[in-house]
């Protein structure tokens, strides 16, 4: 009876740590770091746990906790509210949707995978953005945040992916 | 996840495709209108944000400080490479700052003086409240910084924030213990200032870039780069005199002012309360509860 609560417990641990994760990732994300222009340019590193989670388990990650997390940037950063929950949203539901072709390619598939579909919302974060601001906004800085983070990917998925390895074999 | 066929699930899972495929429908159209709801109620959406910073602002917290420790360990490596020419250079300022201080100090007697003669309204007391930065939200949606600091260390909403260059921002959402700072360079700033030298008036408006812009300028009002501007006091939001930034360029598309702040050096900031209420008491974002005090 006890070691059942102990193993459940422990599979909800496991279960709840992609939302952890990428909680994690978008608090991260706006810590302060005193490199010029880096404020500019700072990677949404969030997009790359929700694409990992989309390839590897979306059932851990439902759409309702995409959404959250996608209001939590938006509070944290002082976006727009209902931007990055949009982006995000339409974002994993693209990723899901390819998955299939995705999982268990090599690295660089994975990788370019990402930077195909994280180029097109970013370029819908800039349409709604300047939509809800009604004036075109910069796009240099929107592509050299893109460029940032599909920079970062490797290091992030390579992470993400031996912590799969190592906590979710079983889930 | 075992599962075992039965009636049941055959009848239910298409029907659990569907409602997932409802879900999410639902979810992206409740991101539309969360956007929709923000753009019409601003004070609403700045509540629940000022409510969510405050509850992560002692994780915010606690992460900003090593990551301040470890730029502050690189910045000291960095400044010993060329400590020589910085003290050189460090010297030569000081004499001139010698030179500036005299001239001010008669400059001030001077002033004191005349506004003994002349009766001036004393300008009200100034009370600073000076807070660090733990949370950057870079990008280009935003410009905006959270403070460690906030209602219970008399930080209010609309108070001006300072920082070591000048005039960085205005508190936007003062929360129990952090609180939000809207910089001068974000899309939906607007601050009235006013060229030091010619006392040509304009307002400056944000675009989410590094360098804001003047708007309000006649085109007879010759701005040409390289001259101060200020706040202008103007609508009682903020104290005049503020230095806030120089004419960087003037061209067809507008006139771009460089701030003095930078956004990166940003480590401890001062919110000055002038006790100035002004122009957020009628002002749509004033928080009812806490505007005017």
């Amino acid at each position: 009876m006890r070691r059942e609560f102990f193993l459940r417990l422990d599979r909800l641990a496991r279960n709840l740590t992609p939302f952890g994760l990428t909680l994690a990732l978008i608090i991260l994300g706006m810590l302060p770091v005193r490199i010029p222009d880096y404020a500019s340019v700072a990677p949404i590193l969030a997009a790359i746990s929700l694409y990992h989670w989309a390839v590897y388990r979306p059932h851990l990650l439902p759409f309702a906790a995409v959404f959250l997390l996608g209001v939590a940037q938006d509070m944290l950063s002082g976006a727009p509210v209902g931007l990055f929950a949009l982006v995000f949203l339409t974002f994993y539901g693209a990723v899901v949707l390819q998955r299939r072709f995705l999982a268990g390619k090599s690295f660089l598939v994975y990788w370019l995978g990402f930077a195909i579909v994280w180029f097109l919302a970013t370029l819908e974060l800039w349409v709604l953005a300047s939509a809800f601001h009604v004036t075109l906004l910069d796009m240099k800085a929107f592509l050299f945040q893109y460029l940032v983070t599909a920079g970062l990917f490797p290091f992030v998925a390579w992470i993400f992916l031996r912590w799969q390895q190592a906590f979710l074999q079983q889930a | 996840m075992e599962e075992r066929p039965s009636t049941f699930l055959r009848i239910a899972a298409p029907l659990r495709g569907f409602v997932q495929r409802f879900t999410y429908l639902g979810l992206i159209l409740a991101a539309f209108g969360l956007m929709l709801v923000g753009k019409a109620d601003t004070v609403l959406v700045d509540r629940a944000r000022t409510h969510v910073t405050d509850a992560v602002a002692p994780i915010l917290n606690a992460m900003s400080k090593p990551v301040t420790t470890f730029t502050r360990a690189v910045d000291n490596v960095r400044d010993l490479a060329d400590i020589r020419a910085e003290n050189a250079r460090l010297r030569e300022e000081n004499a001139r700052l010698r030179d500036w201080q005299m001239a001010a100090r008669k400059l001030d007697a001077e002033n004191q003086a005349f506004q003994k003669l002349l009766n001036v309204v004393p300008e009200s007391a100034v009370s600073h409240h000076t807070a660090r930065v733990i949370a950057d939200s870079g990008s280009g949606f935003s410009h905006s910084i959270v403070l460690n600091a906030g209602k219970s260390q008399g930080i209010r909403d609309g108070q001006a924030v300072l920082g070591d260059g000048g005039f960085v921002g205005r508190i936007a959402g003062a929360g129990s213990r952090a609180s939000r700072v809207l910089l001068i360079t974000d899309i939906s700033s607007r601050i009235p200032v006013v060229i030091e030298e010619t006392r040509v008036r304009a307002v400056m408006a944000g675009n989410n870039s590094g360098r804001p812009r003047l708007l309000h300028t006649l085109p007879s009002q010759r701005i040409t780069p390289g001259q101060r501007v200020v706040t202008s006091g103007h609508g009682g939001a903020f104290p005049a005199g503020l230095p806030v930034g120089i004419v960087a360029a003037v061209t067809d598309g507008g006139i771009e002012v460089q701030p003095y702040m930078s956004r990166e050096r940003l480590e401890f900031v001062r919110a000055a309360d002038f006790g100035l209420g002004g122009i957020l008491e009628s002002n749509d974002r004033a928080d009812p509860a806490s505007g005017g005090k």
